[in-house]
């Protein structure tokens, strides 16, 4: 029978020759991720499990990456019982601060997902690993400790939606966070609810890895339950040197079923902004031109890559930020921020007047690290921008790719990068 | 038997509202319950009665995957969660930890704020008790049920454990 890319690797980690959407699975697990805020929840709840050891110690990813480096004594007690839990139970995959970085930029940067991997994490934005032709799905603690003690979690085989994006005429400056905002802007925060959210079609080949990871890690925004993009020759030549460990990869069977495709042309698609206070309120960055601004935020596990870094620095180089927007940068990864030192892209976040930050999740959760008073607006690279996510309630927190939101920080307003540096 | 009165929200409730990214820093669920909705409505977690029930429009729990979310809301005394249907990881969550939710389509149309409400969670009736109205929340598959029987996932898999100890 044919199947869908998803459906594949869900049969394949079921032991079952084939599996059809709403069938209840049991699946063996490749990863299991948590991080500082779910991962001490996942630990207790692993305790009372009755088991003295994970299942896989290789099998393990703890990365204590939201409120680290410690923003308080409470922050200090969660990563601490993070800590500890790792060493006693010698988790492979945990890094301590001026190693760990962003999870979802730090877990394939590290070769620790693969393609055809079966992975669960205590993160909504695990979905990211979907852009290497994994499953990849975000669970909570519970489910979290389940996957630790027994190396197995139970699933909803979903049904599948396919995204097809025609041509290889991008407007200029639109990256993969323009291709997905428009995505959720037609369909809804719940648009994909349960569903695999797959992305295919020439436009998706012609996107980079980076801009890859930046769809799938919102395929969550849209309620989906895995975004998921097939490995190709870009995913292999990412891949290398990192991967070190065989891996599987799948692809859809061309007669696949899906619940739902969508075709879009992508020479059709603007820069988006998606206004306050939900990810589906997207607009064309002409239609959003104009609204004042006090922060802007660079990184995120959305958009924290070095391709992002780069299209920021090309639009800051030489440049000097508004004198009345803070610009916040924060690179997904310690090997993500000495690229961008040795590429010079550093000295240009300086030389423009920007704060560059070691990798945390910080502002992007309202954790810490550029939280917003009262009334003030942010556009912000991340992926949410729900009531008070940056801060207090009554702020307001506006999204975009790093080219839109580098272009405002020298305006001092939401921008087309056009304004600031012509048409490229 | 669940009765209690009924809290409106809207559609599209967010984790982010029902426990802000700022207390995800706490893990002690009667800790947090003190900041419950607390951006909806810094008042809501001293008004708020043990034992009510809330009503919610579509798609409640949606964004972040923090179990914080639904374990704040049993904390603070929340007795069930009615809603046409939950965003996926909520509504995982909410089953592995105990508390009960009903995906009910017509919740928002047919409850007010204020209003009487009766849950059979055995049968899934739902009954508005200020007008007399009875509606069936649709059923969870039998896997679940067991799950929701054992009081969350934990236990379900502790007893599944001790079961598989017993055939030995």
């Amino acid at each position: 029978m044919s199947m869908t890319i998803t459906e594949k690797i869900l049969a394949d980690h079921a032991g079952l020759p084939e599996v059809v959407p709403g069938q209840l699975i049991t699946a063996k697990l490749d990863l299991v991720l948590a991080n500082d805020v779910t991962g001490p929840i996942a630990i207790r709840e692993f305790t009372k499990f009755g088991v003295d050891k994970v299942f896989d110690a290789g099998k393990v990813a703890l990365v204590p990456d939201h409120f680290t480096p410690n923003k308080d004594i409470a922050s200090a007690e969660q990563a601490k019982l993070m800590r500890e839990f790792a060493r006693e139970q010698q988790i492979e995959h945990y890094w301590e601060i001026g190693r760990v970085g962003i999870e979802h930029c730090l877990l394939p940067e590290q070769g620790v997902t693969l393609p055809g991997d079966m992975i669960i994490g205590a993160d909504s934005h695990t979905c990211t690993y979907g852009a290497l032709g994994a499953f990849a799905t975000g669970v909570g603690s519970t489910d979290c400790a389940a996957g630790l003690a027994t190396g197995e979690g139970w699933f909803k085989v979903p049904e599948s939606m396919k995204f097809v994006f025609h041509g290889t005429k991008f407007q200029p400056w639109v990256s993969g966070k323009d291709l997905i905002l428009y995505i959720i802007g037609k369909i809804g925060v719940d648009g994909a609810r349960y569903r695999a959210m797959e992305f295919a079609g020439e436009g998706i080949s012609a996107l980079s890895q980076d801009g890859r990871f930046t769809m799938c890690n919102m395929a969550i925004e849209a309620g989906g339950k895995n975004g998921i993009i097939a490995a190709d020759e870009k995913t292999e030549a990412y891949l290398k040197g990192r991967a070190h460990r065989p891996y599987k990869v799948f692809a859809s069977d061309p007669d696949a079923r899906y619940a739902e495709i969508m075709e879009f042309e992508v020479s059709e698609i603007p820069l988006q902004v998606a206004l306050p206070h939900l990810p589906e309120n997207t607009e064309s960055v002409e239609e959003a031109a104009g609204i004042k601004l006090d922060q802007v935020v660079i990184g995120s596990c959305t958009n924290g890559r070095i391709e992002d870094l780069r299209v920021a620095a090309g639009i800051l180089r030489g440049r000097k930020i508004h004198p009345e927007v803070r610009l916040l940068i924060f690179p997904g990864t310690q090997e993500i921020y000495r690229q961008a030192m040795h590429e010079g892209l550093l000295d240009i976040f300086l030389e423009a007047g920007a704060a560059v930050s070691t990798p945390t999740c910080g502002p992007c959760l309202g954790g810490h690290m550029g939280i917003l008073a009262k009334g003030e607006r942010a556009l912000a690279t991340t992926n949410r921008n729900f009531v008070g996510r940056m801060g207090h309630p009554e702020s307001e927190v506006y999204l975009s790719g790093p080219a839109v939101a580098a272009a405002s920080a020298v305006r001092g307003e939401i921008s087309h990068p056009r304004e600031v540096v012509g048409n490229g | 038997m669940i009765e209690g009165n009924v809290w409106k929200f809207g559609r599209d409730i967010d984790t982010d509202l029902i426990i802000a990214g700022r207390y995800c820093n706490i893990s002690d669920p009667d800790e947090l319950a003190k900041h419950v909705f607390e951006d909806f409505d810094p008042t809501f977690a001293g008004r708020f009665v043990p034992g009510d029930v809330i009503v919610a429009g579509a798609n409640f729990g949606c964004g972040s995957s923090r179990e914080v979310a639904p374990l704040c809301l049993k904390a603070a005394g929340v007795a069930a969660v009615v809603a046409p249907f939950f965003a996926r990881i909520f509504y995982r969550n909410a089953i592995n930890i105990g508390l009960p939710i009903f995906e009910l389509p017509d919740a928002a149309r047919c409850f007010g704020q204020g209003q009487g409400i009766r849950i059979n969670p055995d049968t899934g009736t739902v009954v508005n008790l200020s007008d007399g109205t009875s509606l069936q929340a649709v059923a969870f598959p039998e896997f679940m049920q067991k799950i929701i029987g054992a009081g969350g996932l934990l236990q379900y898999a502790g007893e599944r454990l001790r079961g598989q100890g017993n055939d030995r």
